[in-house]
């Protein structure tokens, strides 16, 4: 079993980082014991990707040290770091999808002779490694041909070919199906008997209570506390995330629905063409869209949106049809888009606060003629600054200089210029801090409370079960349930986001389905 | 593969075309003329091919060809320097040219566009002032340099049909670049690079050297390019010498199948892409249409080659897409 031994394979001393306008660490402290498996949890932006990246070697501490086997690392770099046997497996998929299974898996370190790749070699190990993690394709495969969460285990193929000692896994399942999540921990528990040590991080506690030996929790990149195995529940790890109880946390308040807001008729998007999605939201409904990655979320509320066009169906705001969805016809109609990546889709960055916030209602009526009407966008700005309580100097501060928080809440701020009728939100606290978190999640109640439609996606377990009223759980492009407040729990929305529910026969899910069909066949 | 199917199609059609319209397009007299400059155009093809897998670009081509080409026949002539030093100083100042855009574009983060722009102004600068805007010519020695361009070899059964000795270069450096690309671990890491540079990163590869490398085989490869076509032309006007030459072979690198994001490219696809710029032109001025729409016609067919490979592309990712949906479907 699993015993901390007397020294640590990996020994993290009082390490701080900070980004601009971000202290992603600060005095952390971490120690790993060879074959432990120790899980690493906390909110998005906590600073457990920022940590990892630190012990991968893509990143250099600013203050603090990391030692290996008890001696200090000296260089901050990939290649220092697999020296020392630390290897990452990343969040995001990294593979060249130009090239094939086995130059992925083998990248860096081809077997060669004379500067010519020995194909026979590398096909014949890599063939070795993806049947270690139960992936029954030919090495030769093309990458992009893969699914992401075979591409994901081809990833994990690769860090387990480097023969690593520490293996740093980050978010490995997120886009796994149910059976590959098995092979992975069948994986896991394998090399934890071998004496390598893992750090695993993970949103989903069901898998940290199932795998870990031990639970580091962070949160605003503090040490917010430990348990050891027999500590692990749900309640306890949730309670070190957030600072206080679930309960307090997510404040959550049941609306009257009105009127429907939102009416969504087998619309197909790009991600999915073989796919087409049905469902309606009402006026002071919160909705939360649940799904692995690569389920096609973001395609949808783009396609809503109109930034992206939809390859079929139709689409009513407030009752009218939208024949073609567009950005300008959105915004004349009342729905606005809170895009997952902020930085790059939801501000420009070099712009004022002011500048920014008026944005969207630049031609409704912050204009007068072609002129920027600059007195009544400052007013404005003032206004929507105090309603969400942006912390800045002033409404000329810029943008980029401002936390992770507060720039989603200019992003909010936005759309709450043109007084919105219906509103989408892409993962809408990514790289939030908790207060600011906290506080999105009241605006998003009171919107609600106030009559706004709201139809939000995210990748947190904790968030759809807090916030939402009805939750819409996707699959590869298509809705396999949709489950109501009192229906609502984790194992409920991972089953139907691996699409578990249509080869198990759950009694529950026959429910769901059951419930889900008539929208469908509309 | 299929890539570079689709361009020699278009290659054989369009030389059937200009065959069965032309009575002197397969004489051997212009098939040589065709292939020589084939081979010319080749070499610097097969260069920036290599930038373009890296996501880059080389626009200095041209100029570096200006002023190897003029500075070759400058320290030859001028200077009264041997042949083995002049080669040797007019090559290394052609790598040295390529690390330059490596070290600034892999250290210094420039965008490859802005450094080898810079580049296109900088060396043709260079060359007219250094030759002081003077015609630089070989007089009537350097009999074995000058047969690296113009000179041939028989090929028996034939009928009279010889080899152009650029075209023999071209094939020597192109199963060289091929090798370097397909089966070495420096072409492995530069296609990596092109599609994911952070893979490679976060792979411990020195993605650095990789780019800078790349940049270094476009130069000298521009470099010998400047050097046969100098001695081919036999006088050289620092002012007109490669004037779009860099055009030209990005232009062939594209037709070839090489994507300008990167980590896509195939040298035999460079090859017959150079061959389809050079037969097309030839095919202008044997068909008689007026020259001044050379560049037109050109582009025409540069976008429509393009064109239709996005299309290919798209029909079978839809396909592609079509096919796995219905899978999961079943």
């Amino acid at each position: 079993m699993s015993v901390t031994a007397p020294s640590p394979v990996i020994e993290v001393r009082g390490v701080s980082k900070s980004f601009p306008g971000v202290q992603a660490l600060s005095n952390v402290e971490l120690q790993l014991g060879q074959g432990e498996v120790l899980a690493v949890v906390g909110e998005n932006g906590a600073g457990k990707s920022t940590l990892m990246k630190i012990l991968a070697g893509v990143q250099a501490p600013d203050r603090g040290e990391v030692l290996v086997d008890g001696k200090p690392l000296k260089a901050f770099s990939v290649e220092h770091a697999l020296d020392r046997g630390i290897a990452l497996i990343h969040q995001e998929l990294n593979l060249a999808d130009n090239l094939d299974v086995a130059a992925n898996i083998f990248l860096g370190r081809e077997p060669h002779r004379f500067g010519l790749i020995d194909r026979s070699r590398l096909h014949h190990e890599a063939d070795h490694f993806l049947k270690l993690v139960g992936l029954d394709i030919s090495p030769i495969t093309l990458t992009s041909t893969l699914s992401i969460g075979q591409q994901q285990m081809v990833e994990i193929a690769k860090a387990i070919s480097v023969d690593a000692r520490v293996l740093i896994m980050d978010e490995p399942t997120s886009s796994l199906s149910h059976r590959e999540t098995e092979a992975l921990f069948a994986v896991v528990r394998d090399l934890k008997r071998r004496g390598v040590s893992i750090l695993y991080i993970s949103h989903r506690l069901g898998e940290v209570k199932e795998l870990a030996d031990r639970v580091v929790v962070l949160r605003d990149g503090h040490n917010a506390g430990e348990l050891q195995r027999d500590e692990i529940s749900h309640d306890r790890i949730v309670r070190l995330m957030v600072g206080r109880d679930v309960s307090q946390f997510y404040d959550h308040r049941s609306h009257p629905a009105g009127d429907v807001m939102l009416d969504v008729d087998r619309l197909v998007t790009s991600a999915h063409p073989g796919e087409s999605v049905c469902f309606q939201i009402r006026a002071g409904e919160v909705v939360g869209m649940a799904g692995l990655v690569g389920a096609g979320r973001t395609e949808i509320l783009e396609s809503i949106f109109g930034i992206s066009p939809s390859l079929g169906g139709r689409v009513r705001i407030a009752g009218r049809e939208v024949s073609r969805p567009s950005p300008q016809e959105s915004v004349a109609n009342g729905l606005g888009l809170v895009p997952e990546d902020r930085k790059q889709q939801g501000l420009i960055l070099s712009m004022a606060v002011q500048q920014n916030l008026s944005l969207v209602n630049l031609f409704a009526r912050v204009a007068a003629g072609c002129l920027v009407h600059r007195r009544y966008a400052r007013e404005l700005a003032g206004q929507i600054m105090d309603r969400l309580r942006i912390k800045t100097a002033n409404a000329r501060q810029i943008v980029r200089d401002l936390s992770g928080g507060n720039q989603q809440k200019v992003v909010l701020g936005k759309w709450l210029a043109i007084g919105p009728r219906v509103l989408l939100l892409d993962e809408p606290t990514r790289g939030v801090d908790v207060g600011a978190k906290h506080e999105i999640y009241r605006l998003i109640e009171d919107l609600a409370e106030s009559g706004v439609a709201i139809l939000f996606v995210s990748s947190e377990m904790e968030e759809i079960l807090g916030l939402s009223d009805r939750t819409l759980v996707l699959h590869e492009g298509r809705i396999t349930g949709e489950l109501t407040r009192a229906q609502l729990s984790e194992e409920a929305v991972m089953q139907l986001a691996t699409g578990a529910a249509g080869q198990t026969a759950m009694p529950a899910f026959g429910e769901i389905r059951s419930q889900t069909s008539p929208a469908e066949n509309e | 593969m299929k890539k570079v199917l689709g361009i020699l199609t278009l290659l054989i059609v369009v030389c059937a075309f200009t065959a069965w319209q032309s009575e002197h397009f397969l004489t051997s007299y212009n098939l040589q003329n065709l292939t020589r400059l084939t081979g010319l155009f080749g070499v610097l093809g097969i260069g920036v091919a290599f930038v373009i897998i890296t996501g880059g670009i080389d626009l200095s081509i041209g100029s570096v060809i200006a002023l190897t080409g003029s500075l070759l026949p400058y320290l030859l002539v001028k200077q009264g320097w041997s042949v083995p030093a002049a080669l040797a100083a007019v090559s290394l100042m052609s790598a040295g040219i390529g690390l330059a855009h490596g070290l600034l574009v892999a250290k210094m983060n420039l965008q490859p566009f802005v450094v080898t722009l810079c580049g296109l102004l900088l060396y043709r600068g260079a060359a007219r002032w250094l030759t002081a805007d003077e015609t630089q010519g070989f007089g009537a020695g350097y009999d074995g340099l000058k047969w690296l361009a113009s000179g041939t070899v028989p090929l028996p059964g034939t009928g009279g049909f010889e080899i152009p000795v650029p075209l023999l270069i071209m094939c020597g450096l192109g199963v060289l670049a091929a090798v370097l690309l397909n089966l070495t671990l420096f072409g492995r890491y530069l296609l990596a690079i092109g599609r994911n540079e952070q893979a490679a990163r976060f792979s411990g590869i020195r993605t650095d050297r990789i780019v800078i490398a790349a940049y270094v085989i476009c130069s000298l490869c521009a470099g010998l390019g400047g050097m046969l076509f100098a001695l081919e032309v036999r006088s050289v006007q620092p002012a007109g010498m490669g004037n779009f030459y860099e055009l030209y072979a990005i232009a062939a690198a594209v037709l070839g199948g090489c994507a300008l994001r990167g980590g896509e490219g195939s040298i035999l696809g460079v090859v017959i892409g150079t061959a389809l710029m050079r037969v097309l032109q030839n095919a202008i001025s044997l068909l008689g249409y007026p020259s001044q729409l050379e560049f037109a016609i050109i582009g025409v067919v540069i976008l429509l080659g393009v064109l239709t490979d996005e299309i290919v592309r798209r029909l079978a990712a839809y396909r592609h897409t079509r096919y796995q949906t219905r899978q999961s479907a079943d």
